[in-house]
């Protein structure tokens, strides 16, 4: 069995006095401590963009270094906004198979290093086809414009109908201490906020920013401040080009990575959600993916408040990629380490209440790399 | 700007499929794709010859960007389409001469061959594809 025994996580934003290292490290050893400082068998570096925006590659050793654990094994595993779900994937799967008793799995992404809006974007269009969609000017904010646009198209659906996902997501967030942007916004906001990529504006997507968070896995539930257990996982991808896509507003590989985590378990009924989406319309066919809503009917779940953390189907309640914010590569931790505290009863202020099971779906690029996680208190 | 811009072999070996359309065409079951893949993207074949694509197409959906890229920036706001060739294949693309205003899905475009990015003034100059209104001759 796989648990985990230890989180800890930085505040989502702007850290202009800590390099990647330093957040790596600081949200590493929180991890650590929360978990008893266990002697670690593995580390496990999830991130994304440090090659091109911090000129730092060979993550596992740079990590393990400045944690003072050279010796270890250590990799980098890279999934786009999935990295940290994939590297929890890996070191279950390490922990499974008995090579390893106790891995650290550390996302990390220092983003703000890059001060301008287009070195920002073309670091984001690595995450898309670099040769037929990055080379024709495409960002990565278009290719989830060009997804917004066929959902309006096929459902019939308005731009402002998209906004019930920032307004409930920015409403979670005003209780999340470690979340990026902690203040509400309304459908004015939503429906003046400037285009970035039309249909699609900057309230439809996350902001830049740093993160780091950090995770324990343990082979047995021995946190000293409570435990998880990652009950099953699943993962799937397709194809990272959009011309080469049936549909925009279906994301195969959310329902494979679904189908195959739940293939391992008997009933599982989550008591929430958690939804790596970075985009609005993303958000939206990530829950109609996992068949909590029909088909371009996502928005009522938003727009009825079902989908606050009070509500019968809470998601995203710390505020997802919109307002908790998504560091890339490190964003899939987050999640995972929010779930880890909500069912340990430890998410103080941000509590879903009486939260025993939970589903965390993380999705890299737009749905080209997709993991489910199925965690419970234990 | 990234390094590998500069690279002129990495623009270089993709010029059959920028400047002229050259992609590939399944042998098995004829799904037609923008570059040439090793293995056909809709059937799993193997079996791929190089095929022409047509220079000829429709608008199938369009994003117009404002916030752009490093490189980008001087084309601002422009529009990356979704166009769907004569023969179903469907490219991304850049649309050219024409305002954000004049685009609607459905609009009958052609090939241009244009500009992309300029990378440095050492650096190489990147032509495509681009498509524009077409205009009608025939």
């Amino acid at each position: 069995m796989v648990f985990v025994i230890g989180a800890g996580l930085l505040k989502v934003g702007d850290h202009w006095e800590k390099s990647l290292r330093n957040l790596a490290a600081e949200a590493s050893l929180a991890a650590l401590k929360d978990a008893g400082d266990p002697p670690l068998d593995y580390l496990i570096v999830s991130n994304s963009l440090s090659g091109v925006i911090n000129g730092q590659e060979n993550l596992g050793s740079y990590v393990a270094t400045h944690l003072g654990l050279a010796g270890v094994p250590a990799v980098k595993v890279e999934a786009a906004n999935a990295s940290g779900a994939a590297a929890v994937l890996l070191a279950s799967s390490l922990i499974r198979s008995g090579e390893a008793q106790r891995v650290l799995v550390v996302g990390v992404e220092k983003m703000t290093d890059y001060t301008s809006l287009e070195d920002s974007n073309a670091s984001l269009s690595t995450l898309i086809d670099s040769e037929y969609e990055a080379f024709h000017g495409a960002t990565l904010d278009s290719m989830h414009a060009l997804a917004m646009r066929e959902y309006m198209m096929k459902y019939r659906i308005n731009r402002e109908d998209f906004s019930y996902f920032p307004i409930t997501m920015h409403e979670n967030a005003t209780d999340t201490p470690h979340a990026q942007y902690r203040f509400k916004v309304d459908m004015e906001a939503y429906m003046s906020s400037p285009l970035i990529a039309e249909p699609l504006s900057m309230m439809d997507v996350p902001g830049i920013s740093d993160g780091a968070a950090a995770l324990v896995i343990s082979s047995k539930g021995e946190g000293q401040n409570g435990n998880a257990r990652i009950v099953s996982s699943g993962h799937a991808t397709d194809r990272i080009s959009l011309y080469n896509r049936g549909s925009l507003v279906e994301m195969p590989s959310i329902g494979m990575a679904l189908r195959r985590a739940l293939s391992r378990v008997g009933d599982f009924k989550p008591d929430f959600y958690s939804i790596g989406e970075y985009s609005s319309v993303l958000g939206y066919i990530a829950v109609e993916e996992l068949g909590l809503a029909g088909r371009g009917e996502a928005q009522k779940l938003f727009r009825d408040g079902e989908a606050k953390r009070d509500g019968p189907i809470p998601v995203n309640p710390e505020g997802g990629s919109k307002a908790r914010g998504d560091p890339i590569g490190a964003t899939a931790v987050y999640q995972l380490a929010e779930t880890y505290l909500q069912l340990t009863g430890r998410a103080q202020g941000w509590q879903v209440g009486g939260a025993k099971r939970a589903l965390v779906l993380s999705i890299g690029g737009l749905g080209s790399n997709s993991v489910v996680h199925l965690m419970e208190g234990v | 700007m990234w390094a590998y811009w500069v690279s002129v072999p990495s623009h270089w070996r993709e010029v059959p499929a920028r400047y002229r359309l050259e992609g590939g065409l399944c042998r098995k079951c004829g799904h037609t794709m923008l570059p040439k893949e090793e293995v056909c993207p809709s059937c799993g074949s193997r079996d791929i010859e190089v095929k022409q694509l047509p220079r000829r197409g429709k608008v199938a959906n369009y994003s117009v960007i404002w916030n752009a890229p490093r490189g980008y920036e001087y084309y601002t706001p422009y529009i990356v389409a979704l166009v769907r060739l004569e023969d179903g294949t469907m490219i991304l693309s850049q649309l050219t001469d024409i305002s954000p205003s004049e685009v609607s899905e459905g609009m009958e475009v052609e090939m241009v061959l244009r500009k992309v990015r300029v990378s440095g003034e050492s650096g190489i100059i990147a032509y495509s594809y681009k498509f524009r209104p077409l205009m009608r001759s025939d």
